[in-house]
């Protein structure tokens, strides 16, 4: 509609002057009922702005006019102004109730994923027991999420599937969404959250495939590398270490840069000194408040790990801290933000996996599932292709695929 | 000159003059005039927002780009948590009934003074106190929490969270004695013959205000007092690390903040009603349904605050009725706005710079008010909530609307407050850079908030950052805007034409005392005549003004060629 007015203002096809893609099926009633107000609205606003300015001319004092000050008084004009308002409203109202029941309340057939949310990284853990960063789902299916927090309030918000919902820590909340609409979409924080509430935005942290493409994706991400410190790394990425902590040297984020330090002595802020040892990693991540180190015990806290973390999974983050001690070239390799099979085999850090039937899915040049492989592609092309409707595409990928 | 002497306190001597009657810093400090503490108000919040203003403009900066500009995140946080925490506690709340009411409630009534001028002055103080308190906690070592305190967040970071909340308790009390002043003032002291349908409307919005003040405000006292125990003690409230809940804070917070909203509009559109009738030399439209609908939003305004937390988690059927409860108050909002509208029909529309900013007003408040459709309703909610939709919307109720209306408000009173009148011609040029100053800058972030924009973000997806910029050039020509208004208004203090008592032909007695107002505002009481009939006024020439004659003295000579020549500057 507006969009051809404005094409400098729209980032793709798919997006039109006020919305962003459509990949859910709430994102239909949404939008018509969210253009309907704004016609509802433009009316009265238009029929307010002419009668505001036509009677400033109109009415405006000049020489030779002189106006009537006496009071007015028409019943029937007070009765319409007063009923028709009110009859929109209540349609509005009822219309919005519509969708809203529809947003809150999940089909029966619900693939659930559990979602956890802390400062300032989202964690999603699927019915396998895969745990990723990103959320990936397959197309035209209905999709729950379990969200807990970890310590303050955050909110998952992917505009493209148009709803929302506050995750609160201490309770659970649900959200579902049937994502119709192959692609990968922006997923936000909307709740403010602290320092870095606006580094949860996860640039194509939603990934839509087709069923093939999760069930690969889902098989590969389920399996960490079996080398410990790729393992570590990856852990480190997963779990939120990675928006607290920087791999550079010296680098300060929310917490100070794991480089470097390891087996060096610290000041803690009681102004005791610390070995940066296997043990005191150890505390650092399952209590970390017992020994703040100096200079950061006003840094927002770090969360506990306590009870999270499996002994051989801390072992691994260890492994991996130690690795990075004066190590440039590791250091190189995950500053960018992964860790690729690639990479980790120039370094040394990689252990083949046994039974080879497993890497099959995963056989595409890329880092452990942080980044669905093949699909971006895909699905920029179904992208490119009719709106809302990229199920057409779905029986001949998965049958290619298979 | 002989009819001038009709009304008996059009004359008075430079000496009653209530800027200058007493002089001396004390004279000011421990004064128990209510115009005084008025102007001592005025100049307060009026700071508070010059400074909340620069920071909003710092904020508009740095999203220029998507990127750090200079300021960290944490810095921005900052930055916006002062901005809002400023603009919300200490400018609008007390801007319109502290500043403007303290001055005219009182004259509006006939009457020498507040009912307490002592707790007046207390509260004033209060304010003081409470900004003091407030500023340096904040000032000094960082708030991050946003205005809201939202729990666990304001339990758990290091920012100055319990001092900045006994700052907000402090400045409660403030805006309670306030409200209780001018409920007692408004209930014992009106004049004989001032019944309760021939008070100005501005009084009825007072009024309505003052009962949310005294009713809401000792909630949010309640609420900071239990947020500060909850962090320091630990009781188990709020935080749901010592078993609390997140959701029951923002229960609280709401019960009072939602509430608060009408502390900041209601003034505002009570101020309105008399811009608009003025000017348009006009009756107002409606009288008792504007009367009756602010103490109505009043009342209603108490049972909505759940529609903040329609994503919160609260339960569906709650949820559900809190979204037809705020459809409710909607329609007497809607209806004021016909109402205005119909006071210019066939009325002497005066389109001076007072007239212009009511026009304002009332363009930017309908859009203020018909976006709250789309957050109202609950599917088009889940999708805009926390986005710059609610940015947009909400800067357009209270800087569009309750701004705009104080504004509106001191150019009207200006030449009663001050006895100087303003240059016409920068007066409108000023409300014409702040209408497109402010449309330029949140028109676009209706759309970055459909788009899915969040707000409080430091940071942005490029996407982004054209409409971004328009916003950021759009918030400095309204920085502009502002400040020529401040301009025209310092620059008639010093060569101001001197004003008469009745500039503009308002019917209100405020009218009828000498611009300024002796301390003692009337000699005698004056005569209570129908605030919105304009029959008995008569036009005498720019230098004097308006004169009201009443009925039963219109013996007095009638200039009727003079009186066809309004003025129309
Ligand atoms: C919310 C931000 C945050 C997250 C998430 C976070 N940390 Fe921290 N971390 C900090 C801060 C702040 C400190 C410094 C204060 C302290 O020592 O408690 C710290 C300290 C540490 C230290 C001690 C470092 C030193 O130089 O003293 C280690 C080791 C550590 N974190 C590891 C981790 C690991 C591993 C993870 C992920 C499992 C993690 N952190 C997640 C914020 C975070
Ligand atoms: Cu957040
Ligand atoms: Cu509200």
């Amino acid at each position: 509609m507006l969009a051809s007015n404005f094409p400098a203002l729209l980032a793709d096809k798919n997006t039109t002057f006020f919305f962003p893609p459509r990949a859910s099926t709430f994102a239909e009633e949404t939008d018509a009922f969210f253009l309907y107000i704004l016609w509802i609205s433009l009316f009265f606003f238009a029929l307010i702005v002419i009668a505001m300015v036509y009677f400033a001319i109109k009415f405006r004092a000049r020489p030779g006019y002189q106006g009537d000050s006496r009071p007015l008084h028409n019943n029937a004009l007070e009765i319409t102004w007063t009923v028709i308002p009110t009859l929109i409203v209540i349609w509005i109202f009822a219309r919005g109730v519509y969708g809203y029941i529809d947003m809150v309340t999940p089909p029966t057939d619900t693939i659930d994923i559990n979602v956890t949310a802390r400062k300032w990284d989202w964690s999603f853990q699927y019915p396998n027991g895969a745990i990723a960063d990103t959320l990936h789902v397959p197309v035209d299916k209905n999709i729950r999420l379990l969200m807990r927090s970890e310590d303050v309030l955050h909110s998952f918000y992917v505009p493209a599937f148009r709803a929302k919902q506050d995750v609160v820590p201490g309770r659970v909340t649900t959200y579902w969404v049937r994502p119709i609409l192959r692609g990968e979409y922006d997923l936000f924080c909307a709740e403010y959250c602290g320092d870095q509430h606006s580094e949860m935005i996860k640039r194509k942290g939603v990934v839509v495939h087709d069923q093939a493409g999760y069930e690969a994706w889902l098989a590969k991400a389920a399996q960490p590398p079996r080398n410990p410190v790729a393992h570590g790394y990856w852990l480190y990425s997963r779990l939120g270490c990675k928006s607290c902590h920087a791999v550079e040297p010296g680098k300060r984020v929310v917490g100070p840069s794991l480089a470097g330090t390891f087996g060096e002595t610290l000041k803690t802020a009681d102004g005791e000194s610390v070995v940066f040892d296997e043990n005191y990693v150890r505390e650092s991540v399952l209590e970390p408040q017992r020994k703040a180190r100096e200079g950061y015990q006003n840094a927002s806290q770090m969360p506990s790990f306590q009870g999270k973390l499996k002994n051989e999974e801390l072992d691994a983050i260890i492994a991996f801290l130690k690795a990075l001690k004066d190590n440039p070239a590791l250091i190189d390799a995950v500053k960018d933000g992964d860790l690729t099979e690639d990479e980790a085999k120039a370094l040394g850090y990689w252990t083949e996996e046994s039974d080879a039937g497993e890497s099959d899915g995963g056989a595409a040049p890329a880092e452990d599932g942080a980044a669905a492989p093949d699909e971006p592609s895909d699905a920029a092309s179904a992208t490119e292709s009719t709106p809302p409707d990229g199920s057409e595409n779905g029986p001949t990928e998965t049958a290619t695929a298979n | 000159m002989s009819a001038v002497a009709t009304s008996p306190s059009y004359s008075q001597p430079d000496s009653d003059n209530f800027l200058v009657n007493s002089r001396g810093f004390l004279s000011w400090a421990l004064t128990l005039d209510h115009k005084r503490i008025g102007l001592m108000y005025l100049v307060g919040v009026m700071s508070a927002f010059g400074l909340a203003g620069i920071l909003a403009l710092v904020l508009r900066a740095e999203l220029m780009t998507p990127t750090k500009m200079f300021l960290s995140n944490q810095q921005y946080n900052q930055v916006f948590t002062l901005h809002g925490a400023i603009m919300v506690f200490l400018f609008i709340i007390p801007s319109v009934p502290a500043a403007l009411g303290n001055f005219l409630v009182p004259i509006m009534l006939g009457a020498k003074d507040v009912a307490f001028p002592r707790l007046n002055l207390c509260s004033f103080y209060l304010w003081v106190v409470g900004a003091i308190f407030f500023l340096t906690a904040m000032l000094a070592t960082g708030l991050d929490t946003g205005w809201t305190f939202y729990t666990p967040y304001s339990t758990t970071t290091q920012g100055p969270v319990v001092a900045a909340t006994l700052g907000v308790f402090v400045l409660g009390f403030s805006s309670i004695f306030t409200g209780l002043n001018f409920i007692v003032t408004i209930n014992t002291m009106r004049p004989p013959g001032m019944s309760w349908f021939k008070m100005p409307l501005f009084l009825w919005a007072t009024y309505a205000t003052s009962i949310i003040q005294v009713l809401a405000t000792p909630v949010l006292g309640i609420t900071v007092l239990l947020l500060a125990a909850e962090r320091v003690l630990h009781i188990g409230i709020f935080d749901p690390a010592y078993n609390g809940d997140p959701v029951t804070y923002q229960h609280f917070f709401w019960f009072y903040s939602h509430p608060a909203v009408y502390i900041m509009i209601l003034p505002g559109m009570g101020i309105i009603s008399e811009l608009m009738s003025v000017h348009s030399h006009k009756s107002i439209f409606g009288y008792r349904f504007i009367a009756y609908s602010s103490i109505a939003i009043a009342l209603f305004g108490f049972l909505v605050w759940g529609h903040h937390m329609f994503t919160a988690g609260m339960a569906n059927v709650t949820t559900i009725i809190f979204s037809a409860l705020t459809f409710s108050v909607s329609i007497p909002s809607a209806i004021k706005v016909f109402n205005w509208l119909a006071t210019m029909y066939q009325g002497t529309v005066k389109l001076n710079t007072v007239m212009l900013y009511a026009l304002s007003f009332i363009f930017l408040f309908t859009i203020g008010g018909l976006t709250g459709l789309w957050l109202g309703a609950l599917s088009t909610d889940r999708m805009l909530h926390d986005t710059y939709f609610v940015v947009a919307h909400f800067h357009y109720v209270m800087v569009g609307g309750t701004l705009v209306g104080f504004l509106g408000g001191i150019f009207h009173w200006w030449p009663k407050m001050t006895g100087k009148m303003f240059n016409e011609t920068w007066g409108k040029i000023s409300c014409l850079i702040v209408f497109v100053g402010f449309n330029l800058t949140f028109l676009p972030q209706f759309v970055m908030g459909s788009r899915g924009m969040p707000r409080r973000y430091a940071r942005y997806v490029e996407d982004f950052q054209e409409l971004h910029q328009m916003s950021s050039v759009g918030a400095f020509v309204l920085g502009i805007g502002l400040f020529i208004a401040l301009g025209v208004l310092l620059h008639s203090l010093f060569r101001g034409r001197k004003a008469p008592p009745n500039p503009w032909g308002g019917a209100t007695l405020e009218w009828q005392c000498a611009s300024p107002p002796p301390y003692y505002n009337f000699k005698t009481p004056p005569r209570v005549n129908e605030p919105y009939d304009y029959t008995p006024l008569h036009f005498r020439g720019d230098d004097k003004g308006w004169e009201y004659v009443h009925p039963t003295e219109s013996d007095a000579p009638r200039v009727d060629e003079v009186e066809s020549k309004p003025a129309t500057n």
